[in-house]
């Protein structure tokens, strides 16, 4: 579970996270949603301590996210950033191999290693697995980095536009191994989406922002409406209800 | 560059890299110990090696606090001495003198007022990291730039400093400042060869979680590495080690950036198990074997440095060039 309460952040004096309050359970998809500049990253960034607040606290099965032991939350919590360029040069398995850091502490068990072997089929990066990141395409590069939070193994999952890059087939492949995620671990997986029939489709719950402030949240079929997809993102959209799932239409 | 090797290829031609430096680094070292002795080989032997003790220190000192401070800004073209590090050093050390006088600073404890320097360094590293490479990224021409403005100013301040010195005191500052290879104290050596093995092994116990550091700030914490505790102990270790190098020889600016960046060249790797040892050895190479160079090709003595600044100089800018502009 994760607990967010009453977080504020500004950036030289205009404010992007304005009192934000939520709580998400344990188990199951949270897809946030919201236009650019919402403030989704921010939140995310707050709530994986990547980023300190100004105000107001996270907590992560009651753990205070700004006070403890890196480390443990390490092996609680993983996050992707939206953006991830690295200064050093890495083969795709090196990179994925970081992703057990937190358990092995930089020196691989033959589990860790098991791991890292399951987690680059997962993506389908063994054919890559020995190329460095500047030789691979975006999409390429975007499953590695998934790959190695992935390969935390943590039961808190926090991703900011996983699927940038990434072709039909790989962005379903990744949804649906969150879904097995989420159902059969019970995991608990946050993720910031642009597509919101992505959200309709995969995700238990809806969080929308916008201009830093929470605009609703409840479950993906209460909050798949006309009306507040037309409040969040400021354009007419059409729902629809093909094959029991709600699908969203915005030009129309 | 096209053959794609896999891990277990790339791990032993490190370790075939790595070997042969080593290799190579021993067979300079003899060389210099033996090539042209006339006269007492126990005399030669003896002056030899303190020479090439102060060679050793100095270059794992130069070689680890590049590759440590690279690591903790996240580039590849910045090092302490480019930041200006060791000529503030010198500037402190001019100061000492002219404040205190050249008796007191020679008579005080040379353990003592070293390490009332190096206090002064780590307090300068810790204010130039904080305004500098905190939170946002910064481009690195402006960081160079203000490398150089630093490093500019703080040689005219340290001469604006001895110009005010009395011209005997003066002697003394000369005597501290401009120490080269043929001239280092026995018992300064000695204390450098201790701290610089201290803080090596103090910082070896990092190198896991500085590999991670490596790749940035936001992917180390989010893999639960104490990033601000990493950094500040690493600043900690470059600021002592700039600081043993400064003492013994004097700044040699370049010769840090030319073995960081060759030494990951070579390895093909950026971990610290791998490329601390590469640079290390590679800087014993550059020093001994240009010493040797050119004391017995060129019966030259002490333009060590000016060789070592040139070469690296040239590297500098080719890094310079190639670095893709944010
Ligand atoms: N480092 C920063 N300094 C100043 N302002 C910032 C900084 N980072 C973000 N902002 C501002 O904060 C606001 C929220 O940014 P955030 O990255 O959280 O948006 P987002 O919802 O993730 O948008 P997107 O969908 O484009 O990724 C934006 O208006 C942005 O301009
Ligand atoms: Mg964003």
């Amino acid at each position: 579970m994760i607990e967010i309460e009453s977080v504020s952040k500004s950036y030289g004096g205009v404010r992007v996270l304005d009192d934000v309050s939520l709580t998400i359970p344990t188990g199951g998809i949270t897809s946030l949603i919201g236009a650019n500049g919402a403030g989704k990253s921010t939140l995310l960034s707050v709530a994986s301590r990547l980023l300190p607040a100004d105000s107001g606290r996270v907590r992560v099965d009651g753990m205070d996210v700004a006070t403890t032991p890196g480390p443990v939350l390490a092996r609680r919590l993983a996050v992707l950033r939206q953006e991830n360029a690295m200064s050093v040069r890495l083969t795709v398995r090196e990179l994925v191999a970081f992703g057990r850091f937190p358990h092995s502490g930089g020196r691989l068990t033959r589990e860790d290693s098991r791991q890292v072997d399951e987690a680059l089929a997962w993506f389908e990066l063994g054919p890559l697995a020995d190329r460095h990141l500047d030789q691979l395409s975006g999409g390429q590069r975007q499953r590695a980095y998934v790959a190695m939070v992935m390969c935390q193994g943590t039961d808190h999952v926090l991703l900011d536009e996983p699927l940038n890059n990434l072709d039909m087939r790989h962005a379903v492949q990744m949804m649906r191994m969150l879904r097995g995620m989420a159902d059969e671990l019970e995991r608990t997986v946050v993720l910031v989406v642009h597509d919101v029939n992505v959200a309709s489709c995969y995700s238990d719950r809806i969080v929308a922002m916008r201009e830093g402030q929470l605009v609703a949240e409840g479950p993906t079929s209460e909050l798949m409406t006309p009306e507040l997809l037309r409040k969040v993102f400021d354009v007419e959209v059409e729902v629809h209800e093909l094959a029991g799932r709600r699908i969203g239409v915005p030009w129309s | 560059m096209t053959a794609v090797l896999t891990g277990p290829q790339r791990a032993t031609r490190r370790r075939r890299t790595l070997l042969v430096l080593g290799v190579l680094t021993l067979a300079v070292v003899a060389a210099y110990l033996t090539v042209d002795v006339t006269g007492s080989w126990g005399y030669a032997l003896q002056q030899r090696g303190r020479r090439l003790a102060a060679m050793a220190v100095v270059a794992v000192a130069v070689a680890v606090s590049t590759v440590l401070f690279q690591t903790v800004t996240n580039n590849r073209i910045l090092t302490p001495e480019i930041m200006g590090f060791d000529r503030l050093f010198v500037l402190i050390q001019t100061v000492g003198v002219f404040v205190l006088g050249a008796a007191t600073v020679t008579t005080t404890d040379p353990r003592l007022r070293f390490a009332v320097e190096v206090v002064v360094l780590i307090g300068f590293g810790a204010v130039l990291y904080r305004s500098l490479f905190g939170r946002t990224e910064r481009d690195v021409y402006v960081l160079v730039l203000l490398g150089v403005v630093l490093g500019s100013t703080f040689t005219s301040l340290t001469l604006l400093v001895s110009r005010l010195i009395d011209p005997n005191e003066f002697l003394t500052l000369q005597d501290l400042l401009f120490a080269s290879f043929t001239s280092v104290d026995r018992q300064m050596l000695a204390l450098s060869a201790v701290l610089v093995a201290l803080v090596t092994l103090g910082v070896w116990r990092l190198l896991p979680r500085l590999d991670v550091v490596a790749l940035g700030r936001d992917t180390a914490v989010g893999l639960g590495v104490e990033h601000r505790r990493v950094v500040d102990r690493a600043l900690l270790a470059v600021a002592v080690l700039v600081a043993v190098a400064t003492a013994l020889v004097g700044p040699i600016t370049f010769l840090g950036l030319l073995v960081a960046n060759l030494a990951r060249q070579l390895l093909g790797t950026h971990r610290h198990a791998w490329v601390l040892p590469g640079a290390a050895l590679l800087a014993v190479l550059a020093l001994a074997g240009g010493q040797l160079v050119l004391e017995q090709l060129f019966g030259f003595n002490s333009s060590l440095s000016v060789m070592v600044n040139f070469v690296g100089g040239i590297v500098f800018i080719a890094l310079l060039i190639r670095e893709p502009r944010q």
